[in-house]
């Protein structure tokens, strides 16, 4: 299965150090596929150097493209991290 | 290729002396790689080796999170984020991929990824992403270590007599570094008092700094003349050269010695009779051989920083208890004063985490970082204690700001007290306590904290930081730092007053306590006690002998009705300069062109 969907990140950690870390470790746990696009850039959503590279910060818009048997719960996880509006630890 | 002769570089003196020897560049961005081509057999076998190193670097990185996570460290989350770098796949696929199109040895191409990688990120538009650059080279550092089968915090040993070439000095660098072989530090950035400068001084090696280019100019096994007194490094130096300054160097060891000889270990005492305590800065336990064989009173100053530095866990209670007790046993009948643990502004942990607020000296540091943190401050607390059943302990409190934190700080003493009373374990129940005054605040508060404390320790470097709003260790603000500024003597003359009207008697610990022209300015202001670097011991007793007291007092007097710090350099210096010409024509030496004060010529030609 493959889905997509725009997600604007409203966490105020943006796709920083600690989110990007969950977002690569969500991608490893569904074993799906997951590739993030902000502009024109597309990066590997398993590579935490790729999403830090993407510099998005708290209320930018990335768009999320997830392949795979478990693409619809990977999806919901990653929803929830970047739509979550209280920092994560 | 050898760089050409006498290539001179001017920066800072920072600890005073000449030293000839080999440049040792050390540091840790200092990889020596070799662009070897490999053939297309060869590939797998490199790509192997990368895996290699990638597995021995995962198991540093747990073994570090491990170790953190036991001591109950909350924030090893940034090791987390250290192994998804480390597993990263766009930065093996880039690696393998590079390695498979230009076939080069896999340590020369990883660094050229690595260095693409630290670019990009370093020209980030956002700070919290741009700081990420730390983690990525933390982690390539590490990946190239095993690469080069080098083994991460292999402490340095030089196996031959050299002279240590830095960008810059941390303290967990120069705690970790063998001393043996050491003949001199050379960095490119820092100040008079950066930490470099104080070890140097403590180590008795000269030190040049601030020299902006150095690492980049100074190539391994270059030979080297470090000219602390004026802040000179010079390069492959010819045989003109090399044999002036070795000339120069036997003369300063002869006047060392001659000046020692004659002070030896007379007490510090005017010539109408006012005593006064010449005591030692230390840093590590090793140094009170020097302590003794300069004859100075006891330990003013004994830093236990090093205790904590260059380790992945925090030393147990016995570990400190044995180096606070022998120390204290071998300084015996005199005092040793310990200062408790002062990590942060430029002195970190490895074992915590320092949040950023650490790295400023207006942080969460000293104090500040104990009374947050009373499961490390105790067990300190407690090891200092016990060894004052077996020598003259005391106990100082750093970067103490206001009344309240010293009352906290006691009641955390107090508290131990208990403990150690309730457990019967001997200690010295009446130890003195006193406070470091080096933030602006306590100076001007001095009446106050005087009648909670035994005695006060000025601590000049951060005093004169603080007041001045000049970083110490910023080489561009330099010109600014003066402890010759009127502000700094006013809050000296208030603290020393202070103190002497509630009873206690005061010391200084900072570099001014060092510095030969302030010296009867100090004097007069009626300093209780100078504690210095242990090579300093004997030119202030020697200056101490040579003054009466009345005549320190009228010489601060009107040193403090001056208008600027350059006024009143001047005017001491000629002081001392009419004070040493005495003692040369009272024919008592001729060591004192050792100061740099006095023109040759006057120089006498009888020993004394």
């Amino acid at each position: 299965m493959r889905i997509e969907k725009v997600i604007k990140i409203k966490n105020p950690q943006g796709l920083h150090a600690r989110p990007a870390a969950l977002l690569v470790q969500i991608a490893n746990k569904y074993g799906v596929s997951l590739k993030i696009k902000k502009g024109k850039t597309v990066v590997d959503g398993k590579s935490i150097m790729g999403i830090l590279m993407l510099e998005a910060g708290e209320g930018s818009q990335v768009h999320v493209v997830v392949e795979g048997e478990s693409a619809e719960e990977a999806l919901r996880e990653i929803e929830e991290l970047l739509e979550n509006a209280e920092p994560v630890e | 290729m050898r760089n050409q002769l006498n290539k001179v570089l001017e920066g800072i003196p920072a600890s005073p002396g000449i030293a000839i020897g080999p440049a040792y560049p050390y540091g840790k961005e200092r990889f020596v790689l070799y662009r070897k081509k490999i053939s297309e057999e060869d590939v797998p076998k490199e790509i192997a080796k990368f895996e290699e190193a990638l597995i021995k670097t995962r198991q540093e990185i747990l073994e570090l999170q491990r170790n953190l996570s036991q001591k109950g460290a909350a924030s090893d989350k940034i090791f987390e984020v250290h192994l998804l770098l480390l597993e990263d796949r766009m930065l093996i696929e880039d690696v393998i991929k590079e390695l498979k199109e230009r076939k080069f040895c896999v340590e020369y191409i990883f660094s050229q990824v690595l260095k693409k990688y630290i670019n990009a990120f370093s020209q980030m538009g956002d700070s919290y992403i741009r700081e990420r650059t730390a983690d990525i080279s933390d982690v390539g550092r590490r990946i190239l270590k095993h690469l080069l089968g080098q083994d991460e915090g292999q402490p340095l040993r030089l196996e031959e007599p050299s002279i240590i070439v830095a960008h810059d000095l941390s303290p967990s660098d120069t705690a970790t570094m063998s001393k043996e072989n050491l003949l001199a530090f050379v960095t490119d950035i820092g100040g008079k008092t950066s930490h470099t400068a104080i070890i140097a001084k403590s180590l008795e090696i000269p030190a040049v700094v601030g020299l902006q280019i150095a690492t980049r100019v100074i190539k391994s096994g270059d030979l080297l003349i470090i000219d602390g007194n004026e802040g000179k490094v010079i390069i492959n130096p010819d045989t003109k050269t090399l044999r002036k300054y070795q000339k120069e160097k036997d003369r300063t060891i002869v006047e060392i010695q001659q000046l020692e000889s004659l002070v030896g270990d007379l007490p510090a005492e005017t010539k109408d009779g006012k005593k006064v305590i010449v005591a030692s800065n230390i840093e590590f336990p090793s140094e009170v051989d020097s302590v003794i064989s300069h004859n100075s009173e006891g330990i003013g100053l004994f830093r236990t920083e090093f205790l904590y530095m260059g380790r992945d866990d925090l030393p147990s209670e016995e570990e400190q208890f044995e180096v606070y007790r022998q120390v204290a046993e071998r300084v015996k009948p005199y005092d040793v004063i310990i200062r408790t643990l002062d990590i942060g502004g430029d002195k970190f942990l490895s074992q915590i985490e320092m949040p950023k607020d650490m790295h400023s000296f207006l942080g969460w540091r000293a104090i500040r970082f104990c009374l947050a943190r009373p499961d490390i401050f105790k067990v300190q607390l407690r090891a200092i204690l016990r060894a004052s059943a077996f020598g003259n302990v005391k106990i100082m409190f750093p970067m103490i700001s206001c009344v309240e934190e010293l009352k906290q700080a006691k009641s955390v003493l107090t508290e131990v007290k208990r403990e150690l009373s309730r457990q019967k374990i001997k200690f010295n129940k009446n130890i003195e306590i006193g406070v470091m005054i080096e933030v602006p605040s306590a100076a001007v508060i001095s009446d106050l904290l005087a009648k909670e404390v035994d005695f006060f320790s000025i601590g000049t470097n951060d005093l004169v930081q603080y007041t001045l709003a000049v970083d110490r260790a910023n080489e561009k603000v330099a010109y600014l730092y003066r402890a010759t500024h009127l502000a700094i003597l006013r809050l000296i003359k208030t603290t020393i007053e202070n103190a002497h009207n509630n009873g206690i008697w005061v010391g200084m610990c900072g570099e001014m306590a060092g510095e030969l022209p302030l010296i009867v300015l100090l004097l007069g202001l009626g300093l209780d006690e100078f504690s210095v670097p242990p090579i300093s011991v004997p030119k202030i007793k020697y200056v101490i002998r040579n003054v009466s007291f009345e005549e320190a007092k009228k010489i601060a007097e009107q040193a403090l009705l001056l208008n600027s710090a350059d006024e009143i350099e001047e005017f001491l210096s000629k002081r001392m300069k009419n004070i040493l010409d005495r003692c040369i024509s009272d024919n008592v030496c001729d060591v004192c062109d050792l100061t740099g004060l006095m023109p040759k010529k006057k120089r006498s030609k009888k020993r004394g």
